[in-house]
């Protein structure tokens, strides 16, 4: 006889099967429940945040670094909506997660209850896929829908909304291992004909590229991308989500490309004739204005488990939807048994085209300036952490400065935002990739802006003890928006200067935690190696920083790649 | 597409997030009451129509989409239409109806209540001979559609 659990036990089970260990979340009337049946068990930690969004991000940190399914669960009315800015962040940038959130008794659904909000409405167009679960016969199935859903295909978040009554009814547990779908059934392997003929123009390519974006890293497609670049030696550039996806230390690196992209890439990229796209989407902040980037002047093969991302901006010549992995390993087969390979001379000719365009050092700064130089700290952090440490970061001119100045030579090493380009993300992103990697270095490069929208978060980083190194790049201002304002509106700083800011240091210490203030150009180091030195401590390094520097280069919104203002 | 709740408001959040325009959607379960059929009519360019289907084929909840213009078809809108008819009108309006093969399913001294089935545009025909104020009322389906032949749309 099999024995009946309640729906907040199902819901538990549910999380063991799938093997989470950590979840993040914020109880409330409608998920007390489960509250209860997780204080009863202890298979599954639960990480207490001091808000939902954050609940969210450092579900959305967790995965990232881990490529594990990230969990956050919340509470029904104001507990999803403050998760919403959490998944629509990780919606963006296709992060898998589960999120379970309470909702008000079925019997009271529709009566504007208390605490009661369409959730499922809500969240619709910032998920992968959610449910309702208002049958308690449904509830492990949809559990295991959800998992799936947000792990297979191009990834994504999936909320899964409880009725607080569906949490007390009692049914018998069954955790299916398999499901089939007849109507979700993601694309694994490419067309081989298309990968054939890819191959075919990967050999011809005169001026070639291999651009990579977020796909490569959430797929584990590092190493197989690394290989089939430094087979053809080819020049490969990332996205600002794809950095790491191919070392950046490598001398076939050339940059991240994009608005803030380097010189070389973006100059690369006007100019390649065969265009290797693969895990990337050519967003707006990726190519600029599509008009400037047709195909007449070069042939795109284009890599995506997402058919709806090809040809969505950019038209493309060889559309190849498939798991990047199996794609490029295919691909890496049939290069390997073609005779002769690319055109040396021409690849030649292009690699001193690309190092005349690297000449131009474009993300040169002032490193005599007496006042600390942003750039400055971003790379004694690379130098102090030797490349090995965990980033995340907020919005704005740091996140810039972290994605071009830390070299990342492993993929899951750069976590930020963006895609939605949230403000808030860095700290608690953080968290979840301490608590999802508890040896690794982990820093956040902020702002002192970004850092303020989940400041409460330092509570949290106190009670679990969690030894970030929060960077802050201190600039008195909302740095990209001044930066935005001093180019195209007239120097007028319309609302972006932080006035009244806290004291950070003693925030910081009021916590619990160490404060640091650096203002000159030579502590620099030496605060970062005593911040790592302290290594079961959260330091906040306020660096500060010269208030007029600018992120170059940039490409101004509606221009073509090639039309960068540079320093 | 599956039968469930949710499954209509997701296509339809999908147009107005996107800024594809629908100009008509029917929809109804199936022989197969697990499924529903849809029928939606929308306007784009290539591109644009290229980009409906690969959407609507991402949400988890549709089965299959076919763009029933790629294919012969076959395409059919009901009308109810309630048609002032006095006097000299009411044979002018009763031959009309012939003349569309509808049918009057409803009469007082002063309206018609007309049933009209055919294209789209054959509905907008029928229309287009009548004054628009002697036009009371009228509920269209908006278009169903399905394939010409033995050609059949299984999941
Ligand atoms: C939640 C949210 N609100 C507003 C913005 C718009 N925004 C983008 S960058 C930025 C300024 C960020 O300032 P700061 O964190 O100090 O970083 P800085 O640019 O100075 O490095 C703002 C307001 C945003 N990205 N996210």
């Amino acid at each position: 006889m099999s024995v009946e659990l309640t729906g907040a036990e199902i819901t538990i089970r549910c999380l063991q099967e799938e093997g989470v260990e950590c979840i993040f979340g914020y109880p409330g009337g409608a998920v007390l429940f489960i509250y209860d049946e997780l204080f009863k068990q202890d298979k599954v930690r639960h990480i207490l945040v001091r808000h939902e969004q954050a609940a969210v991000h450092a579900a959305d940190g967790y995965s990232r670094s881990s490529n594990k399914i990230g969990v956050a669960l919340v509470t029904s009315g104001p507990g999803v909506t403050n998760a919403v800015t959490g998944i629509a962040t990780a919606y963006m940038d296709s992060i898998p997660l589960v999120i379970i959130s309470g909702q008000v008794p079925t019997n009271a659904i529709g009566l504007d209850a208390f605490q009661e909000v369409d959730t499922v409405g809500i969240t619709r167009p910032c998920v992968k896929h959610n449910f309702l679960v208002s049958d308690i016969n449904e509830l492990a199935v949809t559990m295991k829908k959800a998992f799936y859903i947000a792990s297979t295909g191009r990834p994504g978040p999936v909320l899964v909304d409880i009725p607080k009554d569906v949490t007390q009814q009692k049914a018998v547990f069954d955790y299916p291992d398999k499901l089939s779908m007849r109507s979700y059934n993601p694309v694994v392997k490419g067309n081989a004909k298309q990968i054939k003929k890819a191959a075919d123009l990967i050999l011809s390519a005169k001026r070639p590229v291999v651009y990579t974006g977020g796909g490569v890293i959430l797929s584990d497609a590092a190493k197989l991308l690394t290989e089939l670049t430094k087979m053809l030696n080819y020049p490969c550039t990332n996205t600002l989500m794809g950095l790491g996806g191919f070392p950046a230390t490598d001398k076939q690196f050339i940059g991240m490309l994009g608005m803030h992209g380097t010189y070389e890439a973006n100059m690369a990229m006007q100019y390649c004739d065969v265009l290797i796209a693969v895990g990337a989407r050519f967003d707006d902040r990726v190519i600029g204005n599509p008009k400037h980037f047709s195909n007449e002047n070069r042939k795109i093969i284009h890599i995506d488990i997402d058919p709806s991302s090809i040809s969505k901006r950019v038209k493309v010549d060889i559309p190849i939807v498939g798991n990047v992995p199996d794609v490029l390993k295919e691909l890496i087969r049939l290069l390997k048994n073609v005779e002769g390979g690319p055109d040396q001379n021409a690849l030649r000719e292009w690699w001193n085209q690309i190092d005349l365009w690297r000449a131009r050092d474009c993300l040169k700064y002032d490193r005599a300036s007496s006042i600390i130089k942003p750039q400055m700290v971003v790379e004694k952090l690379y130098e102090v952490t030797k490349g090995d440490a965990f980033i995340t970061s907020d919005v704005g001119q740091h996140q810039m400065w972290a994605a071009q100045f830390y070299k990342f030579d492993k993929p899951r090493r750069w976590i930020n935002s963006g895609g939605l380009g949230t403000m808030g993300f860095g700290m608690p992103a953080a968290m979840g990739v301490q608590l999802a990697n508890p040896k690794a270095k982990v820093a956040c490069v902020t702002g002192e802006a970004s850092i303020q929208m989940c400041i409460q978060e330092l509570s949290t980083c106190k009670q679990y003890k969690l030894p970030l190194k929060i960077v802050n790049l201190n600039n008195r201002y909302m740095g990209m928006v001044r930066q935005w304002q001093e180019f195209f509106h007239g120097n007028r700083y319309s609302e972006s200067y932080m006035d009244a800011l806290p004291d950070f240091i003693k925030l910081a210490e009021s916590y619990g935690h160490v404060g640091m203030k650096i203002e000159q150009p030579e502590d620099i180091e030496s605060a970062l190696k005593e911040a790592f030195k302290l290594k079961d401590r959260l330091v906040f390094l306020d660096f500060i920083t010269d208030q007029t520097e600018n992120v170059f280069p940039m490409v101004p919104g509606g221009k073509g790649l090639s039309e960068m203002i540079l320093v | 597409m599956e039968n469930e709740a949710g499954a209509l408001s997701r296509v339809a959040g999908l147009f107005s997030a996107r800024g594809y325009n629908i100009e008509s959607l029917s929809v109804a379960p199936t022989e197969d009451p697990t499924l529903s059929r849809m029928t939606l009519v929308t306007t784009g360019s290539d591109e644009v129509i290229e980009q409906v289907t690969k959407q609507l084929n991402k949400l988890i909840e549709v089965v299959k989409v076919i763009d029933l213009i790629d294919g012969n078809h076959i395409e059919r809108e009901l009308m109810l239409v309630k048609i002032k008819a006095v006097g000299a009108d009411r044979d002018e309006i009763k031959r009309l109806v012939d003349i569309f093969r509808g049918s009057i399913i409803d009469v007082t001294d002063r309206s018609y209540t007309i049933e009209l089935t055919g294209t789209s545009s054959k509905l907008d025909a029928f229309l287009d001979n009548i004054e628009s104020s002697a036009v009371l009322e009228t509920v269209r389906t908006g278009a169903s559609g399905i394939g010409r032949g033995d050609w059949v749309l299984r999941v």
